[in-house]
């Protein structure tokens, strides 16, 4: 079972959440999209779409391009590296990037950290940030 | 720059005259010409060339030319009916039959052919007819429909005349029904373009069609019949032949006259004199097309006067364009004789030497004719098996890197061109179109596939020939690219999804991760917004599983998702089926009490059904479920699926329908509901000729006649509208069903993704006759097979959102937030327009005065 810990949310049971799809979650009355990808792995970024100006990130289909994993807006396409936020294919507009937040799954519950660094000045693609796998969690 | 526009007056509106149109609008950017396009015919111009497929069930619309809205532009008048009958060159005026006088600044002569008509007796009788217009085709189908059912037995044609055109006109009547010998004077058939062995083969290939031939004949009379009609040819050799319908087709005559009566030179057998800027003697006269008289000879080919038209059209807008030479290569149009000739046919370069193939047996004569040294091709006689033509035909006057005989071998027939072709070399000249241009369209211009090219270039766009080599272009410039032709899905999916389609159906396989093991690339990863729905549309295809079933529900689009169209503020709308757009007072109430309590916005849809707009995600289940316990179902709206059939209330109710169009309509949408496609798919019944229900702009269109139903295909609105083309007509309403069942099946199994039905069909093996020919005569003998799919769908199909309703599994999904299921999305905004909510704009969010609270009306369970 999960403690309390300074600065994560306890939003869900993982179960909660279907392989390789996405769910909207609302953290600190913030929107925030959920996506489980593999099994025990759970990324999050911003629910609001940067180019339609709705909240649907999460209804996104989830997939991959060279290696990233991403997420195909359900409005216009634009595509975005889940991991980092940043959006690989603007289809033709100016690229804007997604906030994204760290995310632990410990046991079966899912946390969510305090948003994590913008993207928005991310020349390479960053490091992996704060999404730890339930191995790697203490 | 804005100045009132110079007057072109344009005489004819025949082929040429409507690409010299097409070409001033695209060109005249300055708006410096206003046209005005005086046609005797009483229709817009339309593609003469295929005048002879409206024998194989195409209407006259079908053969419309260009966009309709070329003929909508304020600077284009366009007056049928309306024949020239005297120039005034000093005056700068046109008088018109109907009295009317119009000024021109610039006047273009495109007044084309017309039949020439042999000087014999009896050549005016009733019963003989020429093959130039739609209303010389009209009227001779007419008359041999009446004598065959006057006589009922089959009618006896004879064409006079064994050229191209000859050959075709024998093929339309034998489509007819009728008997036919073609007549020709000349040694051999098609004497114009190929020599004699080939036309020896030819004679073999023509009778095999059931036509009879007879060359070396001089027809000296038409004698009548005792109704007075045409009844018998006399032959100068004394032979004679029985005849209810005679077809002349002698060759054409240049339309000359009013040039002629204007005073402008003409050329020794007829033609406007121009040079090579497309001018007559008279600055402000041009002529272009058939009747043009250019470099000694008028050219009775349609690629020459599009050239011509271009000239001109680069002359008015200070250009210095001249007329670049004619090509003069021929296909025969007639379906199963392949002739085509190109190039130097004959041999008449000086030291031009001819390799020839020639095998009696399989029906099939090669000649290329190449330079003394040969290595250089200058022309070529195909008979029997065309194959290499549009290889070919662009290599005249080039090396052809390889030994002339390899190209005339059965299977090397067009191997070896292509990738060597020149930037120069004309690919398509129906439109002018080089290698170059095609090469630039895939590398410059970004296209991705054949029909991208063509409608970037035009290329192809005509005749069709050359299309099988466009094709090859594109392919090899895309290879070079490095982009995966493949016309594979994506980085993760190699095959198309037709190849696709056909792997999973073979192999069995019914999940994503096993697909894309199987069939994917070596990155296949998780897939992507394209791979997944296109296995999901699969997959619901081949077995029909419910689309939230398991791991299926991820691959899902969006919309397919929740069932519903998600609109641009990220609500939904929900569209409940109507079948045929019938719906009873009780089912209107119902939908009218939903809408009130969750407050949506109401509008009826183009396919009969109503459209409820703002729901939010985690009311979708409830409002569907009032829907559904009113017996109501999924309308699939939201689906690559089959959306509607519209009706017109037909006979039940019209006074002027033949058929019972509603219940036609219900019939279809509850059989074909819920069909997964590549592309979304319309319907459409109408009750009778009049067709208010528009079949005709749908994928399948269905329209009554006394006798049946005629069914189109390949109706499409959206980006590029068609209209939908003839399929089969006066089909009673079991074997309608069946050959819809078929062409959907068809479509579905072997259309690219997104790929709606009137490219499909532009595409697929044979086009509109191949698709006839599947599922028709069964062609492929895969008819069986589609029919079992078919019946599969309809026994298995169940509502989707009923089956939602049922498991709570399922609903899950539809909660708004994972930790605050029912908390409605905090930033939707709603403002009042016209009584109804509308989504509110950034500026009226802004104001909180004007928002309603409308559809975040309490959730009710
Ligand atoms: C059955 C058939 C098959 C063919 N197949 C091929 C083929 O495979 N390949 C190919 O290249 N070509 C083919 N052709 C020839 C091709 O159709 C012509 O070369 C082409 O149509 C010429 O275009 P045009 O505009 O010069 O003349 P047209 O298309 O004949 O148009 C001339 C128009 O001007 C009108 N007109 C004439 N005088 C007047 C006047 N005084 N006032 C107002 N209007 C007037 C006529 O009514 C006509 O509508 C075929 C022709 C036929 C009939
Ligand atoms: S198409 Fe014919 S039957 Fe249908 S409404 Fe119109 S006129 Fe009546
Ligand atoms: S050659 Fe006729 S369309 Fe290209």
């Amino acid at each position: 079972m999960s403690r309390p810990q300074p600065g994560w949310t306890v939003v869900c049971q993982l179960t909660d959440l279907v392989p390789e799809r996405g769910a909207a979650a609302l953290v600190d009355g913030e929107q925030v999209a959920l996506f489980r990808v593999g099994n025990r792995e759970v990324l999050a970024v911003q629910q609001l779409d940067p180019y339609s100006g709705a909240h649907v990130m999460s209804r996104g289909i989830v997939g991959s391009r060279a290696g990233a994993v991403t997420v195909a807006s359900p409005m216009y396409k634009q595509v975005f590296d889940l991991r980092t936020g940043a959006c690989l294919d603007p289809v033709g507009k100016e690229p804007q990037h997604l906030r994204t937040w760290p995310v632990r799954v410990e046991g079966d519950v899912v946390l969510v950290g305090t948003a994590g660094a913008l993207v928005d000045a991310l020349v390479a693609p960053l490091a992996t940030p704060a999404t730890l796998d339930a191995t790697e969690a203490p | 720059m804005s100045r009132i526009p110079s007057q072109l007056v344009v005489v004819g509106g025949g082929m040429v005259a409507q690409r010299l149109v097409e070409a001033v609008r695209a060109r005249d950017e300055d708006r410096a010409w206003q046209v005005t396009v005086l046609a005797e015919e009483p229709r817009a111009p339309y593609d003469r060339v295929a005048l002879t497929s409206y024998f194989s069930g195409r209407d006259p619309e079908s053969l419309a030319l260009g966009a309709p809205q070329l003929w909508a532009d304020p600077l284009v008048t366009l007056l049928r009916g309306t024949t020239v009958t005297e120039v005034d060159r000093d005056a700068r005026t046109v008088r018109t039959a109907d009295g009317r006088a119009l000024r021109y600044d610039h006047l273009v002569l495109a007044t084309g052919s017309r039949a020439a008509v042999p000087a014999i007796p009896g050549a005016d009788l009733p019963g003989v007819f020429v093959y130039r217009t739609l209303d010389d085709v009209a009227a001779l189908r007419g008359w041999v429909e009446q004598e065959a059912a006057r006589r009922g037995r089959p009618v006896r044609g004879a064409v006079i005349g064994g050229g191209l055109l000859g050959l075709e006109a024998a093929g339309a009547l034998q489509a007819l029904g009728a008997r036919t010998t073609v007549v020709q004077f000349g040694t051999h058939l098609m004497s114009a373009q190929i020599d004699l062995g080939g036309g020896q083969v030819l004679r073999r290939l023509i009778e095999a069609l059931g036509v009879e031939v007879r060359v070396d004949t001089a027809t000296s009379r038409i004698r009548p019949d005792e109704r007075g009609k045409a009844g018998r040819l006399e032959f100068a050799d004394g032979g004679r032949l029985d005849v209810d319908v005679v077809v002349l087709a002698t060759g054409v005559t240049p339309r000359d006259e009013l040039g002629r009566a204007a005073g402008l030179p003409v050329g020794a057998r007829g033609g406007v004199v121009v040079d090579q800027a497309c001018r007559t003697q008279d600055p402000h006269v041009s002529a272009v097309g058939e009747v043009a008289c250019i470099d000694g000879a008028c050219i009775g080919l349609v690629a020459p006067g599009y050239a011509m038209a271009e000239v001109v059209v680069d002359r008015l807008l200070g250009g210095s364009a001249v007329f670049p030479g004619a090509d003069t290569a021929t296909k025969l149009k007639l379906s199963g004789v392949d002739v085509a000739s190109f190039g130097d046919a004959f041999a008449r370069t000086p030291g031009a030497l001819e390799v020839v193939h020639s095998d009696p047996a399989t029906g099939v004569y090669k000649k290329l004719v190449v330079s003394d040294d040969a290595r250089t091709l200058l022309g070529g006689v195909l008979v029997g098996d065309a194959s290499a033509y549009a290889s070919l035909r662009p290599m005249v006057g080039r090396p052809l890197g390889a030994d002339a005989s390899a190209y005339l071998l059965p299977a090397g027939g067009s191997a070896p061109v292509g990738g060597d072709l020149p930037d120069d070399a004309t690919v398509c000249s129906c439109n002018n179109v080089s290698a170059g241009t095609v090469r630039a369209a895939v590398t410059e211009h970004g296209c991705t596939d054949v029909a991208g090219v063509k409608a970037c270039t035009r290329a192809g766009t005509s005749c069709g020939s050359c299309v099988p080599l466009v094709k090859r272009l594109v392919g090899e410039q895309l290879t070079k690219a490095g982009v995966a032709v493949s016309n594979g899905l994506c980085e993760h999916m190699a095959l198309s999804r037709a190849q696709l389609f056909d792997a999973v159906r073979v192999t069995g396989l019914r999940t994503f991760s096993e697909i894309m093991q199987r069939h994917g690339t070596a990155v296949a990863g998780r897939g992507c917004d394209i791979c997944k729905p296109v296995v999901a549309s699969i997959l619901a295809s081949l077995d029909d599983g419910h689309v939230l079933d398991d791991e299926r529900a991820a691959l899902q689009d969006t919309n397919d998702h929740v069932m519903a169209n998600l609109q641009k503020d990220g609500s939904y709308s929900v569209v409940p089926r109507i079948p045929g757009g019938e719906v009873t007072p009780e089912g209107l109430l119902v939908i009218g009490q939903v809408a009130k309590d969750y407050g949506l916005y109401t509008k009826i849809t183009g396919g009969q059904r109503i459209d409820l707009f703002g729901a939010r995600l985690e009311q979708l289940p409830q409002i569907w479920r009032r829907l559904v316990d009113a017996g109501f179902e999924s309308g699939h709206a939201y689906g690559k699926s089959v959306r509607t059939v519209k009706s017109c209330v037909g006979s039940t109710w019209c006074r002027y329908g033949v058929q019972d169009a509603v219940s036609l309509a219900v019939l279809l949408e509850l059989r074909y509901r819920g069909l997964r496609s590549p592309h979304k798919l319309k319907l459409g019944v109408s009750g009778c000729a009049r067709e208010c229900a528009e079949a005709r702009a749908k994928d399948v269109g269905v329209v009554a006649t006394d006798r049946g139903w005629n069914l189109y295909v390949g109706g499409n609105g959206g980006f590029t509208p068609r209209h939908a083309r003839l399929l089969a007509e006066d089909l009673d309403t079991d074997t309608l069903v069946r050959t819809v069942d078929r062409f959907l099946m068809y479509y579905i199994r072997t259309a690219d993704r997104l790929q709606r039905t009137a490219p499909w069909i532009d595409e697929v093996d044979g086009g509109l006759d191949g698709v006839r020919s599947v599922v028709l005569e069964d062609s492929l003998g895969i008819a069986a097979d589609l029919d079992e799919a078919m019946a599969r769908h309809v026994e298995v199909y169940e509502d989707e959102w009923r089956a939602t309703l049922e498991d709570p599994e399922k609903l899950r999904r539809f909660a708004s937030f994972v930790n605050a299921p029912t908390t409605a999305d905090p930033s939707l905004a709603y403002v009042a327009e016209r009584g109804q909510p509308r989504p509110a704009t950034p500026d009226e969010r802004a104001d909180p005065a004007v928002l309603i609270a409308g559809t975040t009306l309490a959730v009710r369970s």
